[in-house]
């Protein structure tokens, strides 16, 4: 059911935004979501809200903070950092995430050499 | 792991910061929204267009601001408040269940809390004392009396020389009476109650003086200056808490005496010892020759060494009382000592223990009815809330959320009736801690406190999941389909099995609780209508024994006389004696001689109890002589000895022939017997006292309590006033004792049996009540639910009183179910009982045909009115109506 999919989907909306904010430094949502869009396409087009769950979920994770700053028209804005656990946690998600797509890869050609 | 840990607790701490999280999203969005919106006016939509296409890629605010609120908080916690909310307005939109809900487990809660408390002070909590698991009670053979189980001095200090398995053993002399000793020399002069304790006895205790000091070496030697130590309650009532009065001079019946401490307020040593005969003053008892010399004297307490065990001291104590030098070839001075260990918790609690749990098994099983009652109630309603269910469950609510609105509706109405239930707890406890003089020991110490609490917060949350986990499961398990399909009537084919098992089992417990209830009362009827050998009504009492003042038996013996003569001279007086063991009164009535037949001395004799007797006793009581003659002024000193037999005692020395006339030897005095009276149940209604010998106060003056025994047609209050002035005349320091009546006294022993029995029918019958109501509910409504089907078969030509009589059955073989159940559960049961019961036995028919008849009868009123709603139903409406 949509479950699965949504999991995923959080899953990968959640290494997305640590390896954004890895790359980046310190963003606001709208920064972090604009960055994401470019970097993904479509994917996040349809429903930028999304990223705030995954940013309250992860703050609350410990893996990234946030603070009160100001954003480049000099408008009171929440940023977001990451943390030294999130550093820890993107690199474990990356390994997990290579493999799996390597194993995928292997997967889904193999499929595709049946007659 | 430790990310989620920080997530829940972030997710808890939300909770708090609920408003401020909601703006600071706010404020993320809005910028958001204006900075999509800047984007999008960059790209060249116009200003309208640009704000639309913001809202759009941003998402649907409110459902995103839910999610936000859910992510970052506890959504359990959430909802579980707005099912608060919902289960009350439910209970609230019900008032007359609800309040009847309310009501039961109100009381049912309080029932069960103010018998905790009991049980608790009784059985659970430790005594007062430091170390209490340590304290042993040392008793001398497997009397039950106290009194009886009392040591000789020489006893006490070899076993304490000898034995390794204590630290130390102490004692006190139970032979105290209250108000035994007169208190003159500072204030008003009164009569107060004094206990000797051994110097050991308080150090042993753990118990330390708040004012002053316990009693040194010196002061427990024998001839020494007495001293005393106050009891806290005493010291408050006479001396206003003084500290000062440590050191201050008192005269006690004549003979100086010095304070020489002040007890803590924990210490209460009659509610622990001597339940009923509370003690204002201690002072040493010496162990000493002197002291010895009385025989056995002590109750005996003892201090387990650290690592040794009570059956390791038990068997110690054995063996060394075994070496003492006893019996013909010993020291005939000396008395045996059997010693018997228990611990002081258990020997504290004694007989009630069995009593309590009876009383707490029948709240149990009230506990019980009231769960599967207040279940039932749910369950009616949830009925006819089927739709409403089912169409939340088709909305899309999850059927896991309308079970916990159902469990929420449960603790609501457990949470609601315990609050009412504590009331009625705090209300029974002031009552039970208010009874004073009773023979039930700790009662003073019962009080609601923390554990109480606990207990009620824990039987609250077994009735919260007992009255709504059924009615969850039950509206779970059907689909919402069928609930709508079903146009409302609702098909609870389930749902009604359901809870016609509920009643069923109601009707299973109620027969438990009505056998028990009824094989107590029986018992108790049985007890009351035992006869004593006397005629308890009709006669008061006054203690009234001579002062030190009188000093020879001539003096005593003129006392005796003046007093007799000046008692028979009131009018409404019939006839009047003196006893040294007024039966019920709890004195030496324990006290035994050996009786033998003259050069047949045996060491395991008969030992008959001893009473001394003057005046006319036996017409004062009623206690009929059967043969030979009573004694006389005559029976004095210079006469020849004499002794008046009971029946048992003649037929064990002389059987078969007649006793009067034959000769006896009691403590080296042979003894004529002169007349056989009846037998006299002293101790209790329920115990035989067996052989019983009387002497002539005259001839043996080994008295140490005198009651004088009066037969008056007049009421206790009536007579009291001249009674008084008439012993006034005879002894202006006779004290101003309370006039007792022998009925009272007798009533008193039968306090517990009667307490229990009152409490056990008590529940019974308001459990019969609950099974009954829960009778009807279900029969009710399955009228209601079938009311076409009844309509249809009246309209096919069923007559009126088919239908009524067909509902009825149904009733009946519903509760019949139930009794079968019933009847062998109760059998089983009450032999656990068996203790209690007095000429009844566990499976007593006439208990059992009484407890059915009194099944089917409330049955049958439980069935009555729907039955009759049943023959009323109007086939035409009831058809149309579908």
């Amino acid at each position: 059911m949509g479950e699965t999919r949504s999991d995923i989907l959080q899953g990968t909306l959640d290494l997305m935004v640590l390896k954004t904010l890895d790359q980046e430094g310190s963003l606001h949502g709208y920064g972090l979501a604009h960055r994401i869009e470019s970097l993904s396409d479509n994917l996040l087009r349809v429903n930028q809200g999304t990223i705030y769950l995954c940013l309250v979920r992860l703050v609350q994770k410990g893996w990234i903070s946030s603070s009160w700053g100001r954003s480049e028209n000099n408008r009171r804005a929440k940023f977001y950092a990451i943390t030294r656990a999130g550093r820890k946690q993107l690199r474990a998600e990356t390994d997990n995430w290579a493999r799996i797509a390597g194993v995928m890869a292997k997967l889904l050609s193999a499929t595709g050499a049946r007659p | 792991m430790i990310a989620a840990l920080r997530r829940a607790l972030a997710r808890l701490a939300s909770l708090f910061t609920r408003s401020a999280d909601d703006r600071e999203l706010d404020e993320e969005l809005e910028l958001h929204l204006a900075a999509l919106e800047a984007e999008h006016l960059r790209r060249g939509a116009s200003g309208e267009e640009a704000r639309r296409l913001a809202r759009q890629e941003l998402g649907n605010l409110t459902e995103l601001r839910e999610a936000h609120r859910a992510t970052r908080g506890v959504p359990l916690l959430d909802s579980l408040w707005r099912d608060l909310r919902a289960a009350v307005r439910s209970l609230r939109r019900d008032a007359a269940l609800t309040t009847s809900a309310l009501l039961i487990v109100g009381l049912g809660i309080g029932a069960s809390v103010t018998v905790f408390s009991v049980v608790d002070a009784l059985l659970i909590r430790p005594l007062p004392f430091a170390d209490a698991d340590r304290l042993v009670w040392i008793a001398n053979g497997e009397s039950d009396n106290l009194s009886a189980q009392t040591t000789q001095v020489r006893n006490l200090q070899e076993l304490r020389e000898a034995a390794r398995s204590f630290d130390d053993i102490a004692g006190f002399s139970p032979f105290y009476g209250v108000g035994d000793v007169r208190l003159t020399g500072d204030d008003a002069p009164e009569r107060v109650t004094l206990v000797p304790v051994t110097a050991g006895f308080f150090p042993l205790l753990g118990v330390r003086p708040t004012e002053g000091r316990f009693f040194t070496a010196d002061e427990a030697r024998w001839g020494a200056p007495r001293t005393v130590v106050l009891s806290h309650g005493f010291w408050q009532r006479r001396y206003n808490g003084d500290p000062a009065v440590v050191g201050r001079g008192i005269v006690l019946d004549g003979e100086a005496a010095t304070i020489a401490g002040v007890l803590p307020p924990t210490f209460d040593f009659a509610a622990t010892f001597t339940p009923g005969r509370p003690a204002d003053l201690f002072e040493p008892f010496p162990l000493a020759p002197e002291t010895n010399r009385r025989g056995n004297t002590l109750a005996l307490i003892g201090r387990l060494a650290s690592g040794a065990t009570l059956e390791q001291a038990a068997a110690e104590a054995k063996a060394i009382a075994g070496r003492f030098p006893v019996g013909r070839e010993g020291d005939h001075r000396r008395n045996k000592l059997d010693p018997n260990l228990s611990p002081l918790r258990i020997r504290v609690a004694g007989a009630f223990r069995f009593g309590i749990g009876v009383v707490a098994a029948a709240v149990g099983f009230l506990l019980l009815l009231i769960c599967a009652n207040v279940s039932n109630l749910l369950l009616a309603k949830g009925a006819t809330r089927r739709r409403e269910m089912a169409v939340r469950a088709a909305l899309g609510a999850g059927r896991g959320r309308l079970i916990r609105q159902l469990l929420v509706e449960g603790a609501v109405l457990a949470t609601g009736g315990a609050l009412l239930g504590i009331a009625v707890a705090t209300l029974a406890i002031g009552m039970i801690g208010s009874l004073q003089g009773t023979a039930i020991p700790l009662l003073q110490d019962v009080r609601l406190d923390r554990s109480a609490l606990l207990f009620a917060v824990l039987a609250t949350a077994v009735t919260a999941l007992g009255t709504g986990l059924l009615p969850a499961l039950q509206i779970s398990t059907t689909s919402p389909q069928a609930a709508l399909a079903d146009g409302g009537r609702g098909s609870t084919r389930a749902g009604g099995r359901l809870r016609r098992a509920l009643v069923m089992t109601e009707m299973a417990v109620v027969c438990v609780m009505l056998t028990g209830a009824g094989l107590l009362t029986r018992s108790l009827i049985n007890v009351l209508r035992v006869q004593p050998g006397f005629d308890p009504s009709g006669v008061v009492t006054v203690r009234v024994d001579p002062d030190a003042s009188y000093r020879t038996v001539a003096e005593q013996v003129a006392y005796f006389d003046a007093l007799l003569e000046q008692v028979l001279a009131v009018p409404g007086v019939e006839t009047a004696g003196l006893t040294d063991a007024l039966p019920f009164g709890n004195n030496f009535g324990w006290r035994r001689w050996n009786a033998d037949l003259p050069g047949q001395e045996q060491e395991d004799g008969p030992k008959p109890l001893v009473r001394l007797i003057d005046g006319d006793y036996f017409h004062a009581m009623r206690l009929s002589l059967l043969t030979g003659r009573a004694f006389t002024r005559a029976d004095d000193a210079t006469a020849e000895p004499v002794v008046i037999v009971n029946e048992p005692l003649a037929q064990l020395l002389w059987p078969g022939r007649d006793a009067v006339g034959q000769r006896l030897r009691s403590s080296g005095v042979i003894r004529q017997v002169v007349g056989v009276v009846s037998e006299a149940r002293y101790f209790s209604l329920e115990q035989a006292s067996g052989p019983e010998m009387y002497f002539p106060m005259r001839q043996s003056p080994h008295f140490q309590v005198i009651d004088l025994v009066v037969r008056t047609p007049e009421g206790a209050s009536t007579i009291a006033p001249a009674l008084m002035t008439a012993l006034g005349r005879v002894d202006r320091n006779l004290p101003a004792m309370t006039v007792r009546t022998l009925t009272r006294l007798m009533d008193d022993t039968l306090f517990t049996r009667r307490s229990i029995a009152l409490l056990v029918v008590g529940f019974a019958c308001f459990g019969l009540l609950l099974a009954s109501l829960g009778l009807y509910a279900v029969i009710a409504y399955a009228v209601a639910q079938r009311r076409q089907e009844i309509g249809v078969r009246m309209a096919l030509g069923a007559t009126p009183g088919a239908v009524r009589r067909q509902v009825l059955r149904e009733t009946l073989a519903l509760a019949a179910a139930g009794m079968a159940v019933g009847i062998p559960a109760a059998w089983l049961t009450s032999k656990a009982i068996r203790g209690l019961l007095f000429g009844v036995t566990p499976t007593d028919p006439l208990t059992a045909v009484a407890v059915l008849s009194a099944l089917v009868v409330v049955a049958a009123l439980a069935g009555l009115i729907p039955a009759r709603h049943a023959a009323r139903v109007d086939p035409i409406s009831a058809l149309q109506s579908g």
